[in-house]
């Protein structure tokens, strides 16, 4: 069994476990909860060894790395992540639904990188010829990870907050499956604390690594800038739990426009603005 | 008078106090950084400059745009972040500090109906044998408790990580350890840039603010070299440095490799590989189309110059041998564009033997005929030179970051108080944080308390 055919049952599992997650939202069916969550950690099962083969296979070609040094392996990683961080989360906190939210980010992960990206193994160029590499991406993706699943979780939350105006106790829909709005931005803050500390050391461990290669810690380059502004932002997030004006919704859009900064800064950095990140992770 | 003075100085301190400013910096902070990474920061390079108006040009440079993270308006919202964030610390740390050092060790009345955790035990014996039960419960689960005796009841108190309150000043601390690490490198520190030939020594490099440096000591280039991957990507840009004092190489530093990734330092200053090119002088000829007088024309490697009919020459390229690339000729050769009248560039090849070839290029040269005499050239090496005593400074801040934000996320300041009374322990805590995970940890200490208890029958 090949790496790349591995990848391939990931999209597929991760694929049914969406639409399960979507199927059970709406039947209520355990049996479906059950085998989407089950779909979702065969997947997460799949990728991990799929990882770990690429990683083996780069070394027989003589050129090995880890498997986190291009566009295609950052956003097979970053998928990898999503399912990690909500694994983690539904083995803690058991709200099954959330995985109808989150579920799609490692859906459309996969399916980009599987579709439309080269997945040659490259070997490395110089710049990237670092143990740092892998410590500061590895970090850095767990981190724009645990912010995607709050994004999912906050989407969630708008969604319940919109339905609870317009049509209150109506039992028969969907959001009435979703858990209680207090636990909603209750997740999304939790999801977010682990996010955080993790975003604050994928920025040190690019700091010390810049430090070490270039000489400079900071160099105001647009990946670095946009990766203190979801910082920022998430700063914003957490001082925002203090005062009870920002909790709720405002605290669901702040989470939502720091996703939307995370993706800016993972893919929008490379593909609009120019800079040293040119490499594509 | 006074009154209303002191409202004008408590109303500034309330500003600098506020959660209101903490979100205003933050988010001001986020939304205007965004501008430096769509507009070039520095030099902006002239392809940007095409793109924009006259206007533009000039109001951005006002606004400092090209040098946006060092501006007024910048450096006064980082100002503002700190001013907040000390402001903020130093009103609460007083109290914060009392909790942990003064903990209320007694659970009167007042304390009792704030603490949502409280549960009452009746039981029998009598209150210093319960005392003792409960302290050992409480030392074997959670943490050793303090006892205190008042009117015929005992007053146990535990409590853990009281310290963990202290992380979130800690977080806040690490921030202006970075910010002053920051201005310790820019005061005391630079960066600055030099090429050496291969065979070269320097003792001086410029700065990016084009100052001169002198180190103190010189760097010579052994060599340079580049490998590449089948595929032909690069696999490792590669300069050997020696560094020489009194023109002596240092023991240690003689023909040290240097490779991206893998610097040199010396004397707290470090070399970074960064580019490479190549250096050497070319002599031309330029002639009438029989050969006769015959001008000299010198181009440096990548360089550029003048033909005699005013129009531009650039030198791209050339070899010792070009029966390397084109069989049947051989010799010396450069490749050379050469900027037409017409705004036309034409790129073709200069032979050092074959006047023939040559006289094809003479529609490029103002009729003249260009030759190619041949050259010298050398690899250079191109070197970062960086130099920051505050960068120690920064990973200290950068560690408190870290493991101020992990003690304040993930780790509570708990506290449990009891009243042991004859027939009666009442148990009450509370956490910094975590307040579900804190009521689990309660309700499996009463259970296990119970155990320990002579319990009345049914109660």
């Amino acid at each position: 069994m090949t790496s790349s055919s591995l990848f391939n049952i990931t999209t597929f599992a991760y694929l049914l476990s969406m639409l399960g997650f979507f199927a059970f939202a709406v039947s209520r069916s355990k049996v479906l909860g059950t085998a989407a969550s089950a779909l979702a950690y065969g997947g997460l099962l799949a990728q991990t060894v799929a990882i770990g083969l690429r990683w083996k296979e780069s070394y027989a070609l003589g050129i090995g790395h880890a498997p986190l040094s291009n566009l295609y392996e950052s956003v097979v990683f970053f998928s990898w992540t999503i399912v990690l961080i909500y694994g983690l989360l539904d083995l803690k906190y058991r709200y099954r639904v959330i995985g109808a939210f989150v579920m799609p980010f490692a859906l459309l992960g996969m399916a980009w990188g599987q579709l439309s990206l080269d997945s040659g193994i490259q070997p490395l160029v110089p710049a990237l010829q670092s143990n740092w590499l892998t410590y500061h991406v590895i970090t850095c993706f767990l981190g724009y990870a645990a912010f995607a699943v709050a994004c999912g979780i906050s989407i969630m939350y708008l969604i319940r907050a919109k339905h609870e105006k317009s049509t209150p106790d109506n039992e028969q829909s969907i959001v009435a499956t979703f858990p209680a709005g207090r636990v909603l931005d209750d997740l999304n803050y939790k999801s977010i604390m682990i996010g955080f500390p993790l975003l604050t050391l994928g920025i040190v461990t690019g700091a010390a690594w810049a430090n070490y290669a270039w000489g400079t810690y900071w160099s105001w380059d647009p990946k670095e800038t946009w990766s203190l502004i979801v910082w920022f932002v998430y700063a914003a997030f957490l001082h925002a739990r203090i005062t009870r004006g920002w909790a709720g919704q405002r605290a669901a859009w702040l989470s939502i426009i720091g996703f939307a900064a995370t993706i800016f800064c993972y893919l929008g950095v490379n593909l609009l603005l120019s800079g040293l990140h040119s490499y594509g992770g | 008078m006074t009154s209303s003075k002191k409202t004008i100085s408590q109303s500034i301190w309330d500003f600098f106090c506020s959660l209101k400013l903490t979100m205003f910096t933050l988010i001001t902070l986020a939304v205007i950084s965004i501008i430096g990474t769509v507009i070039p920061q520095g030099t902006p390079p002239p392809e940007y400059l095409h793109t924009i108006s006259q206007n533009k040009l000039k109001l951005y440079k006002s606004l400092g745009f090209f040098d946006m993270y060092h501006s007024w308006w910048f450096i006064l919202l980082l100002s503002l972040l700190s001013l907040n964030l000390i402001a903020c610390s130093v009103k609460r740390l007083p109290a914060i500090c009392k909790t942990i050092t003064r903990p209320v060790r007694v659970m009167d009345d007042g304390l009792e109906r704030s603490i949502s955790n409280l549960t009452s035990i009746m039981t029998s014996g009598d209150a210093a044998t319960l005392k003792d039960r409960v302290a050992a419960v409480l030392k074997a689960e959670f943490a050793e408790p303090v006892v205190t005796e008042t009117d015929g009841a005992y007053h146990l108190f535990a409590q853990t990580a009281p310290w963990s309150r202290l992380a979130v000043y800690a977080v806040h601390l690490s921030v202006l350890v970075i910010f002053i690490g920051a201005i310790i490198g820019s005061l005391f520190g630079y960066k600055g840039f030099v090429n050496i030939p291969e065979g070269e020594s320097v003792g001086k490099v410029m700065s990016r603010s084009e100052k001169e440096i002198d180190l103190g000591f010189a760097v010579r280039c052994e060599k340079f070299s580049v490998s590449h991957y089948p595929n032909g990507a690069p696999k490792e840009f590669k300069s050997i440095l020696t560094v020489l004092e009194n023109g002596r190489p240092v023991a240690g530093y003689d023909r040290v490799p240097v490779i991206v990734n893998d610097p040199l330092n010396y004397k707290g200053i470090t070399f970074y590989q960064s580019s490479y090119g190549k250096y050497g002088e070319h002599e031309f000829t330029v002639s009438d189309p029989d050969g006769s007088n015959p001008q000299p024309l010198k181009m440096q490697s990548n360089g550029s110059a003048k033909l005699p009919d005013g129009s531009g020459i650039c030198l791209q390229e050339t070899t010792p041998d070009i029966s390397r690339f084109q069989s049947g000729l051989n010799g010396p050769a450069a490749q050379v564009e050469v900027h037409l009248a017409n705004g036309e560039n034409k790129t073709f090849i200069v032979y050092s033997n074959n006047p023939a070839m040559n006289r094809m290029n003479l529609p490029y040269t103002g009729g003249k005929l260009l030759q190619y005499r041949g050259g010298e050239e050398f690899m250079y090496t191109g070197l970062q030179v960086a130099k920051d005593p505050g960068v120690w400074v920064v990973w200290v801040g950068c560690i408190l970051m870290v493991v101020g934000i992990y003690v304040a996320f993930f780790m509570a300041h708990r506290r449990i108080w009891v009243r042991v009374e004859n027939g009666t322990v009442t148990i009450g805590g509370n956490s910094s944080k975590n307040q579900g995970g804190f009521q689990l940890f309660m309700e499996q200490l009463m259970t296990k308390l119970k155990k320990q208890l002579p319990l009345e029958d049914n109660k």
